[in-house]
């Protein structure tokens, strides 16, 4: 994405062109990383051995049905990031403390860093990139930009997904079960207050 | 506009900075108030939300090539050792292992102004890089780093700065633990002995803060990538112009042959300020190899190698007046630099807070053997602010006068150091509209709750820098269209710095904001502006858009003139157009006028004008602290924080609350949560991850009120904005330590308040 667009209300045709780098029309992926239009680049590319693994793997992420060959010890976001190029989700601690790789498995929200990809095997996965509806934004994207739920934004990814998935379960909490559900999604900007007014303000939104 | 070259001297932290700076030749018309405004001072969005709520914002973190090799670093496992071998024959015979260096096998790059080097044979703390490996992935590079085998003589280390202070500690340097430049610093005036001598109530306490670290979410990462000679490094940084000279000069090259960009960066908070080693050995070695190389750290190396917030063992000595002026007020302290040279000290909200003719302070900043400190959001001053106002707390209570009453009591008008005046001192309105805001009414006896459950109310002062400076520059131009750009050489960290410079052109060229793009974050397509430090940023940046934006203004009405044949007196500019005053028919587009004028882009860089001589540019607040303690588990629970501030103008009042917001919350974090953990027989850290070491979450958010008590101040510039960044998390470790108190009964003189502590307190097992 160029930085010309950095404006409000810039097309929205752009994100999708964002989101749908990687995983969205491609059906089977092998060792992935994608376009590369520099000869030279292609061809160290097929040289190197890129997370080749030998283990087969189907799922869906994002609506699409995706096979990719992985090893064992490919965790679920090494397989969105690195294979799929979906690099909204984040990875700030890897080890499970943070939040910041929640994607949800099957409508729940699960950190991805601590999952192995082969543990998805037939499950369906949802990314970032996949909560927009056409030009659409979610209503817990559009409440995040209006309510300013978000500072740096690295983690942002993750605590929308953690959003949505309090809202899948409980589309009216109150402020207190909004600050437990999403006490398992750090923000070091700590920017909790409009974070919390975020989730709020989607649950109206989607009720209506 | 004509431009004018300036000596500009201003505080960067607590060092005095003298530079040049051009300035705009003319005094520029200040900013109307933020009343007669349209868009600044406004809630608006902030213009990258889109992205960033997308996933389709690209961080350093996410920046990748096809044929990208990547980077891990073997760290030390000893606090203080001497590599005696390197053996990597192993870690090179693993399949996808590209290139290994280390001090065998690379030139000597000085590092920290000449007390290590990149690569350096003696080891410091644990954590301290010794070899770098590039591999085909992470993973086998991880691999790699774990299969070269080195040979280390371990040293006596010391851990705790007063313990390395003293004559018989393991030297870390040759020198000494107390380097002889800034090492032991002084402070005094008036005769703080003469004061104590005629106080009336003479209070001493020692009080401890522990190591914090800044832990941001995007971890410390770059992508370096070589066109030939020409070197561009995508980085994670508070500072791409500091990145790039640093690199240039480590690396030997001119500096237009290096560009850093950062279009997104995932928080520092002072950690990101400085090149990191990762980013040096990553441009080595891809150099060599001919591939972009990626170097990401991991949560473990990022608690101990790339800086914390250094500890304090302050020692403070109050005297007092019956009637509650303050006699004398004394400081020693020591604080922990880490291995190498760093800033560790805490005495300025002592020396300049409070009205007090006779003080004294004697800092110590130590080396030990732990990953050396970085800034970390008002260095030193939120350390101080807690010892200083816990002991003010409690001579006020000797004195039986209200905390409140005390503090307004010694409210210093004037800067005691140059006798100046502030440009503005907002901090009487700051108390009063904070103090009902809170109900301070409330307050009780310290102690005095009925059952388990005790409430307490607490409250403590700030005072920051933070009013920028120059030099910094802002190119804004606009096209055929009517639509703008602006470039900066600034980066946003999180703050909202993209929206505030959209809006201030916005706010001037009267055009919708959704007109404007924004480019920032890049050394090679934009004019200078400074690191983002001390709360500079936005006052730094803005007044130069502002300038940049005029001048583009003037130069579309000059050209209306001569397109309409009207004088330019005649003339009247509103939402991008300009038209005749009593012939409004008679009007052109900006778009209209860049066009007719055969221009296709008008260009201007503007500057950030010269802040009135003569005075000292501070910010200034007040936090309370509405706080339950539970005596039975010791638990804290923060109920409520008042943030009263005199910030000079609001920007954006979305983005500011949200920046205070997480200064409070990062406070109190501080305050109840963050330490790092030395084992002081091993030196090494035993929570480098974000399970151990507590950050506050969700669940720790209490109800916050942002309170902005100032207009702009146009002593500091035609914008009259200053830094909310640091302002917001200076009082709020010594407000909630206030109320904690005044919850008990009992004082704790260290940080964090645990549990634990709160029951020892109570004499209660723990
Ligand atoms: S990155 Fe997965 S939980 Fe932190
Ligand atoms: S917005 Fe920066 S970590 Fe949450």
């Amino acid at each position: 994405m160029s930085k010309e667009n950095k404006s409000k209300k810039l097309s929205r045709r752009d994100f999708i062109g964002r989101a749908s780098t990687g995983a969205v029309g491609s059906i089977v992926l092998f060792p992935a990383i994608s376009s590369g239009n520099d000869k030279r680049e292609e061809k160290i590319s097929k040289t190197n051995f890129k997370m080749l693994g030998t283990n087969s793997l189907t799922l869906k992420v994002n609506g699409k049905k995706i096979s990719a060959k992985v090893n064992a010890n490919t965790t679920l976001v090494e397989l969105l990031r690195d294979h799929l190029n979906l690099t909204g989700t984040k990875v700030a601690c890897n080890s499970g403390e943070c939040g910041s790789c929640s994607v949800l498995l099957d409508g729940e929200v699960v950190y991805s860093c601590h999952m192995l990809a082969l543990d998805a095997q037939g499950k369906s996965v949802t990314t970032v990139e996949g909560l927009m509806d056409g030009e659409k934004f979610h209503p817990v994207q559009e409440a995040f930009v209006e309510e300013d739920g978000l500072q740096c934004g690295f983690c942002t990814p993750g605590q929308v997904m953690a959003a949505v998935s309090l809202l899948n379960n409980n589309p009216t909490p109150t402020k207190g079960e909004v600050m437990n559900g999403m006490a398992g999604n750090i923000c070091r900007c700590a920017a909790y207050p409009k974070i919390i007014d975020s989730v709020l303000s989607a649950s109206k939104k989607m009720k209506v | 506009m004509a431009q004018k070259i300036i000596r500009s001297q201003y505080h960067l932290y607590d060092e005095k900075i003298d530079t040049m700076a051009e300035v705009p030749d003319s005094e520029l018309k200040p900013l109307p108030k933020n009343k007669d405004l349209k868009v600044i001072g406004k809630s608006i969005p902030r213009i990258d939300g889109n992205e960033k709520v997308t996933g389709a914002a690209i961080y350093t973190f996410d920046k990748t090539f096809v044929n990208i090799a990547h980077g891990r670093t073997l760290r030390s496992p000893y606090p203080f050792a001497t590599i005696t071998k390197i053996d990597t024959s192993k870690a090179e015979k693993l399949k996808g292992v590209i290139k290994i260096i280390h001090t065998y096998n690379t030139n000597e790059i000085s590092w920290y102004w000449g007390n290590s080097k990149l690569f350096d044979k003696t080891t410091r703390y644990e954590g301290e890089e010794v070899a770098f490996v590039v591999a085909e992935t992470e993973a086998i590079a991880e691999k790699a780093v774990r299969l070269i085998k080195v040979e280390y003589k371990e040293l006596d280390f010391v851990i705790n700065p007063v313990d390395a202070a003293k004559e018989d500690a393991p030297k870390i340097h040759e020198g000494g633990n107390i380097p002889k430049r800034r090492g032991h610093s002084t402070y005094s005036r008036g005769d703080f002995e003469e004061g104590i001598k005629n106080a009336d109530v003479v209070v001493e306490e020692k009080y401890i803060t522990e190591v914090a670290v800044h832990n941001p979410t995007e971890p410390f990462c770059s992508v370096v990538k070589w066109d030939d000679e020409q070197l561009t490094i995508w980085d994670s940084t508070q500072g791409i112009f500091s990145v790039r000279d640093s690199i240039a000069s480590s690396l030997k090259i001119p500096q237009s042959k290096v560009r850093v960009i950062t279009e997104y960066m995932g928080g520092g908070f002072g950690a990101k300020l400085e090149a990191g080693k990762y980013s040096v050995m990553a441009a080595l070695v891809s150099k060599e190899i001919k591939r972009p190389v990626k170097v990401v750290l991991d949560r473990r190396e990022m608690n101990l190698a790339v800086g914390n917030r250094p500890n304090s063992y302050q020692t403070i000595k109050v005297g007092a007046k019956r009637d509650g002026t303050l006699m004398a007020l004394g400081l020693t302290n020591y604080g922990s630099m880490g291995a190498y040279p760093a800033g560790a000290g805490a005495h300025w909200p002592l020396r300049s807070l409070y009205k007090c003719e006779n003080v004294t302070t004697s800092e110590y900043s130590v080396f030990t053997n732990t990953g050396r400190a970085r800034a970390f959001r008002a260095p030193g001053h939120v350390q101080g602010t807690f010892a200083l106002e816990s002991i003010l707390d409690d001579v006020a209570e000797k004195l039986k006068i209200n905390p409140l009453d005390f503090r307004i009591k010694n409210f210093a008008p004037i800067d005691q150091d140059s006798e100046r005046p502030y440009t503005s001192k907002k901090l009487l309105e700051a108390y009063e509209v904070g103090a009902k805001a809170i109900g301070w009414e409330n307050r009780k006896t310290s102690g005095s709750d009925k059952g388990f459950i005790k409430r307490g109310f607490g409250l403590a002062s700030q005072i920051w820098w933070g009013g920028g400076y120059p030099p910094a520059y802002a190119t804004v131009k606009m096209n055929r269209d009517g639509s703008v750009q602006v470039l900066c050489g600034t980066q946003d960290l999180g703050t909202g710095t993209y929206t505030i410079i959209a809006q201030v052109a916005a706010e001037v060229l009267e055009i919708p904001i959704e007109k404007i793009d924004v480019l920032i974050g890049d050394t090679q397509a934009t004019p200078y502006a400074p690191s983002s430090g001390g709360s500079n940023t936005a006052p730094s940046i803005t007044p130069a858009v502002y300038d940049g934006a005029l001048q583009i203004k003037e130069k579309l009405m000059s050209g209306a003139s001569a397109l309409l044949e009207v004088s330019q007196e005649k003339l009247v500019y509103s939402k991008g157009e300009i038209f005749e005053s009593d012939n409004k028919s008679n009007s052109l587009k900006a778009s209209e006028i860049v066009r007719k004028m055969r221009e296709r882009v008008l260009v201007a860089t503007g500057s950030r004008n010269e802040s009135t001589s003569g005075y000292r540019v501070n910010t200034f607040g007040v936090q309370f602290a509405d706080v339950e303690v539970n005596t039975l588990t010791g638990k804290i629970k923060v109920n409520k924080i008042v943030a009263a501030h005199d910030i000079g103008r609001t920007l954006n009042r979305q983005t500011l609350e949200n920046q205070f917001h997480g200064g409070v919350i990062m406070g109190l974090s501080y305050a109840l949560h963050e330490e790092r953990v030395v084992d002081e027989f091993t030196g090494k850290v035993v929570n480098a991850n974000l399970l151990d070491y507590k950050i506050a979450t969700m669940l720790d958010t209490p109800e916050i009120d942002v309170i902005i008590v100032s207009e702009a101040d146009e002593l500091v510039s035609a914008v009259g904005a200053k830094g909310i960044g640091e302002p917001a998390i200076i009082p709020t470790p010594g407000a909630i330590a206030n109320a904690v108190y005044n919850a008990i009964g009992v004082r704790i003189n260290s940080l964090p308040i645990t549990p634990d502590k709160v029951l020892m307190a109570l004499n209660k097992e723990v």
